[in-house]
């Protein structure tokens, strides 16, 4: 599972090194650090959000962080805030389906969440509506450029939905 | 003093012209000379457009000898009215109708997209050197005012982009695949039955017709310097009916849409089948154009309205006609 984790370090050197060796140790694999400099505290502690993925051990994590004095603000599941649909055609069970979706998956920032196909006959070709999550704006937009470069190499027709808000 | 009109071109459009302005009673135009590929009819004093009508539809119009360029060239008007078919490739025969008509210091009103797609830079130059007007409201979404729109009640406005249905085929198509459920071949033999797409739709269904829409708002809104291989262009014979039920079941349909964005980086310019929320007013049915206008003041600008048809089209003539008239 993804975890967005925010910490508040002491303004001492060595203090990065200390709040992320555990989530490593853990087998965390760490997916952003933004380490907020400008937004110190009114206790002098300075903000960090560290996003990673892992399996289990989430409260020993925790526990080991705490015991090195950095504070656990929060922590959470990595919320997914954008959500796009876009439809496929072309032959999408030949140039693997499965492909595309991990490609998307393994960006960390945005995955496929919904997948609904059609497929009129085996040598006609499919169509697929595929809902896309992430986790901003910005992310989108990666993801949605991805999914271009991939339409184009396994020549796909991909069709995007319009920009409904303000440009 | 009545404004005197030539009209080049008496197809379809041609003909609608003729017939709104025949209706008019306010004597602000006169047409003085009607040409077409078989020759020209002329009368400096002005042309009966009713009777001129009448004889061009049950086949009996006279017509002398004089050539449409002879008309261009030759005659005294105030207004030329180019209303000829549109080449995408040479803009001809158009575009020298309409550079000699500028050269000669005439106004021009034109529906004809191939010559403002591929010369609107040196057009608008002719225009500006000779002191005339080079308008072309028709040219994108027929009745639709767009360039208008941006004349007048959206003046003082910076816009910064342009998205919209520009052709009444391809929504038509889409429209009846979608809600009927028949297959693209299927729909678009009807829509040839119909009148709706030629014989040869490729024009159409390629998007090439929207994107040399997209090419006039480029250069003439936006001020951009682009042709018609600078469009991102997909057309929407690859849409089947499988993508459109899937699109629908989530609540969207499927349109062609063009968009042109100048700005930075995300400059867009492309024509492309696109995901549109059933809700949303770009997802018109039938044959209806839409285009949505983003300004920097008024927010979202929504117009609607039927591309073609030779009086809706006669329509957009008609209301740079009057520009012209009322700017004397």
């Amino acid at each position: 599972m993804r975890i967005t984790m925010d910490l508040e370090l002491k303004d001492i050197p060595g203090q990065l090194v200390k709040a992320l060796e555990p989530i490593s140790d853990a087998g965390g694999n760490i997916v952003s650090v933004v380490h907020h400099h400008e937004q110190r505290t009114n206790r002098g502690t300075i903000p960090l959000q560290v996003v990673f993925d892992i399996e289990d051990g989430l409260g020993a994590l925790k526990e080991k962080l705490e015991s090195r004095g950095i504070k656990v603000v929060g922590f959470n599941q990595l919320r997914l805030l954008e959500h796009k649909t876009v439809v496929l055609v072309g032959h999408i069970i030949h140039s693997d389906i499965r492909d595309t979706i991990e490609q998307i998956d393994s960006t960390g920032y945005a995955e496929v969440v919904d997948l609904a196909m059609s497929m009129p006959g085996i040598s006609l070709k499919s169509s697929a509506r595929i809902g896309i999550n992430a986790a901003g704006k910005e992310e989108m937009k990666k993801a949605i450029r991805l999914l271009r470069s991939i339409a184009k190499e396994k020549d796909l027709l991909l069709i995007e939905p319009i920009e409904t808000e303000e440009m | 003093m009545a404004l005197k009109v030539a009209i080049i071109g008496f197809g379809n459009v041609g003909k609608g012209v003729a017939r709104v302005l025949s209706e008019r009673k306010d004597g602000l135009f006169k047409v003085i000379a009607i040409a077409d590929s078989k020759g020209a009819v002329i009368d400096e004093d002005g042309l009966d457009l009713a009777k001129v009508l009448e004889l061009k539809n049950n086949g009996g119009l006279v017509r002398t000898s004089k050539s449409s360029m002879d008309v261009v060239r030759g005659y005294d008007y105030d207004i030329l009215v180019e209303v000829t078919p549109t080449d995408a490739k040479t803009g001809e025969p158009g575009l020298s109708y309409i550079r000699e008509a500028l050269k000669r210091g005439k106004h021009v009103v034109t529906s004809n997209k191939g010559p403002v797609a591929l010369k609107y830079k040196e057009l608008k130059g002719l225009a500006k050197e000779n002191n005339a007007h080079f308008l072309f409201e028709a040219t994108v979404g027929g009745a639709m005012p767009v360039f208008n729109l941006m004349r007048a009640p959206l003046a003082g406005n910076r816009i910064t982009g342009i998205m919209g249905i520009f052709n009444g085929t391809c929504n038509y198509i889409l429209t009846r695949m979608a809600n009927e459920g028949l297959p693209y071949d299927m729909v678009l033999s009807e829509a040839k039955e119909l009148g709706i797409a030629e014989a040869d739709p490729t024009y159409d269904v390629e998007g090439i017709d929207t994107a040399l829409k997209l090419v006039i708002l480029a250069n003439a809104v936006f001020g951009m310097d682009v042709k018609l291989e600078d469009v991102d262009r997909v057309g929407i014979s690859g849409v089947c009916l499988e993508a459109l039920k899937l699109a629908g079941e989530a609540g969207m349909v499927i349109k062609l849409i063009g968009e042109v964005r100048p700005n930075g980086e995300e400059a867009v310019l492309k024509v492309s089948p696109r995901l549109v929320p059933k809700n949303h007013p770009l997802a018109v049915q039938g044959t209806l154009n839409a285009a949505l206008i983003h300004t920097t003041l008024a927010g979202d600008i929504y117009v609607i309205g039927k591309g073609a048809g030779s009086i809706e089209t006669a329509s957009a003539i008609l209301s740079d006609m009057l520009y012209i008239a009322s700017s004397r």
